[in-house]
């Protein structure tokens, strides 16, 4: 295969009734997220990757490594794999720290090279004041969080995550959320991430494989599948996209930090923040417009020249629109919800110029403070 | 005078405990995780002794031990006669007769721990007897002290297997609950007595110390 760190998956696998037969390319770093419907197969996927389930088929690679081939197998025990399940799994008869410490014992005893330290993995996730606590006497957020340390300690080459938020409550997710944007900007362990709820995955993923009914639909880099009218996450009510934006000026007077994305800027309300630092900003397709000239004399602060990309009817009623922004369409892409109505009374079609009307920006990654959408005008 | 039954019966039932430790930890692991149908079958056979008459299990175990049995080849071996009438038989007895009540509570030990934490330890590197004595032993122990305590109490209190295989010969297979018999037959109801309330007061003991232990095991996490 080429140089580049790539994941290689492919499986086959009947379990009564459902048949899952899925091949997907990832790279092997950053976020991979498996995202779908309840029943479709991402937990199988994820367990075949460990080799907790035998599909009848199959074949995976981790940059070349070949974990499965067909008949040939390798035990779970020896894949280099961390894995956090739904529930934290804690060994209930070990403290906190004999926990942590009960993958990374068995790898280093057999001389594999340390490469993510204890005092690391407990400082990122928070462990510290819990260390010779019982798994007992934590919080729900807390034993994921040990959960997530212990599999991290065992110096996986993969970390299999399988909806580490959904047994959690709400608290507990925005407790954990902020802890797992850390691991992903400071450790370089490829994840690969299941998930059904689609903020999870487009606040964390960067890479994305879209399962339906036991098969792959898609795959592709996030920004490239959310922007995609004809796959099913854009007939989603919250269908939208993110975009890695960098700040470069913060006004004061106005409040507003100027965010600079491929092709275009954006004014955002915001805290002042560092010139230079990356964050990831989410526009809802709702909140896109289009018009076949600038506006004059709109409240509507972010006003971007585009190149309309592909449209898809959605029901009678709507349209989702792709874009791409910048004058010669080649910046980022965004969807735009539009009324088939306008559509047509505007008589747009791929390949046109037109103006992006932004009426509202999110910023969904919480590492920073001052978090939350805000709207920019309108 | 009395001594001497005390002690052998403390010496049978801690030998039966210890022996049904060994065989029944990986027979009830196997019942618990194997995926063959006619493992309850196998279930079965160590239960039968829960519903047996201790007679009925006792005449087979005379054919089995005897001279004619396999038990008497055996006893060949070593150039004795029969393993009936003799402590090695009387423990062969006690260990079959005690089987479920040790084999019954760590095979569901086993079961209630699940799948879940041997995948965990799976993926944290650790091999399959590595995961046996790492998460399924620590997890079960609970099921480890019933099921020690509960053949212990039971091999101390057997009678009827112990009449029927092991005979009355003192130092040898004269346990407590055929000396108290004696005493009743022969009408020595005082020393009858001592011994029966003795017994009780074990017995109670035992079960109460197993439940404190139970409870304490069980809040206590590592």
């Amino acid at each position: 295969m080429s140089d580049a760190p790539t994941i290689e998956a492919r499986f086959r696998s009947r379990l009564g009734g459902f048949v899952l037969d899925v091949g997907f390319e990832a790279p092997a770093r950053g976020i991979t997220a498996l995202f779908g419907p309840s029943g479709c197969g991402k937990t199988t996927v994820l367990r075949c990757v460990a080799g907790l389930h035998r599909p009848d088929e199959g074949y995976f690679a981790l940059n070349g490594e070949v974990w499965q081939d067909g008949r040939d197998v390798r035990p779970t025990h020896r894949r280099p794999v961390g894995y956090v399940f739904q529930e934290a799994s804690l060994f209930s008869h070990l403290s906190v720290r004999a926990n942590l410490l009960y993958g990374h014992r068995r790898i280093t005893g057999r001389g594999l090279r340390e490469t993510i330290g204890f005092d690391e993995v407990a400082g990122l996730l928070g462990l510290d004041h819990l260390l010779e606590r019982a798994p007992l006497h934590l919080s729900g957020g807390e034993r994921q969080r040990v959960a997530i340390g212990r599999a991290l300690l065992s110096q996986p080459k993969l970390l299999l995550m399988d909806e580490p938020l959904a047994a959690l409550d709400r608290f507990s997710k925005d407790e954990i959320l902020p802890y797992l944007e850390r691991l992903h900007t400071a450790l370089s362990v490829p994840v690969l991430y299941v998930s059904h709820d689609i903020a999870e995955v487009e606040r964390l993923a960067d890479h994305l494989v879209l399962l339906k009914g036991g098969r792959v639909t898609a795959a592709g880099p996030l920004e490239e599948l959310q922007s995609d009218p004809a796959l099913p996450i854009a007939r989603m009510p919250e269908a939208g996209v993110t975009l890695p934006a960098v700040v470069e000026h913060f006004d004061p007077d106005y409040g507003l930090a100027t965010l600079a994305l491929a092709g275009g800027r954006l004014l955002v309300p915001g805290h002042p923040e560092t010139p230079g630092a990356t964050r990831r900003v989410r526009i809802a397709a709702s909140d896109v417009s289009l018009a076949r000239a600038p506006a004059a004399g709109s409240t509507i602060l972010n006003t971007l020249p585009a190149r309309i990309l592909a449209a898809e009817a959605q029901n009678g009623v709507q349209m989702m629109v792709a874009v791409a922004l910048g004058s010669d369409g080649r910046g980022a892409r965004l969807l735009a919800r539009v009324t088939r109505k306008s559509w047509d009374s505007l008589g747009l079609a791929p390949g046109q110029p037109v103006f992006a009307q932004i009426k509202g920006v999110a910023l969904v990654d919480f590492a920073l403070e001052g978090a939350g959408k805000s709207d920019t005008g309108a | 005078m009395l001594v001497q039954p005390i002690l052998l019966t403390l010496h049978l039932a801690a030998l039966t405990t210890a022996i049904l430790l060994v065989v029944g930890t990986p027979l009830a692991w196997w019942l618990a995780r194997s995926p063959v149908w006619w493992k309850e079958a196998v279930a079965t056979v160590v239960a039968l002794p829960l519903v047996l008459p201790p007679t009925v299990l006792g005449f087979y175990l005379l054919l089995l031990l005897g001279p004619h049995g396999p038990g008497g080849w055996l006893a060949g071996l070593w150039g004795a006669h029969s393993l009936a009438f003799s402590f090695p038989g009387l423990v062969i007895g006690s260990v079959l007769y005690s089987m479920p009540f040790v084999v019954q509570p760590i095979r569901n030990a086993f079961e209630a721990i699940g799948d879940r934490p041997h995948e965990v330890a799976a993926t944290l590197g650790a091999g399959p007897l590595d995961r046996f004595f790492t998460v399924a032993l620590p997890l079960a122990r609970r099921g480890f002290l019933t099921g020690a305590v509960l053949g212990f109490a039971h091999t101390v209190g057997e009678f009827g297997v112990v009449l029927m295989i092991g005979g009355n010969i003192p130092g040898q297979t004269r346990v407590l609950s055929v000396t108290i018999f004696d005493y009743v037959e022969t009408g020595d109801w005082s020393t009858a007595h001592l011994l029966a309330g003795g017994m009780l007061a074990f017995s109670f003991l035992v079960i109460l110390s197993m439940m404190v232990l139970e409870k304490r095991i069980g809040r206590t996490g590592p």
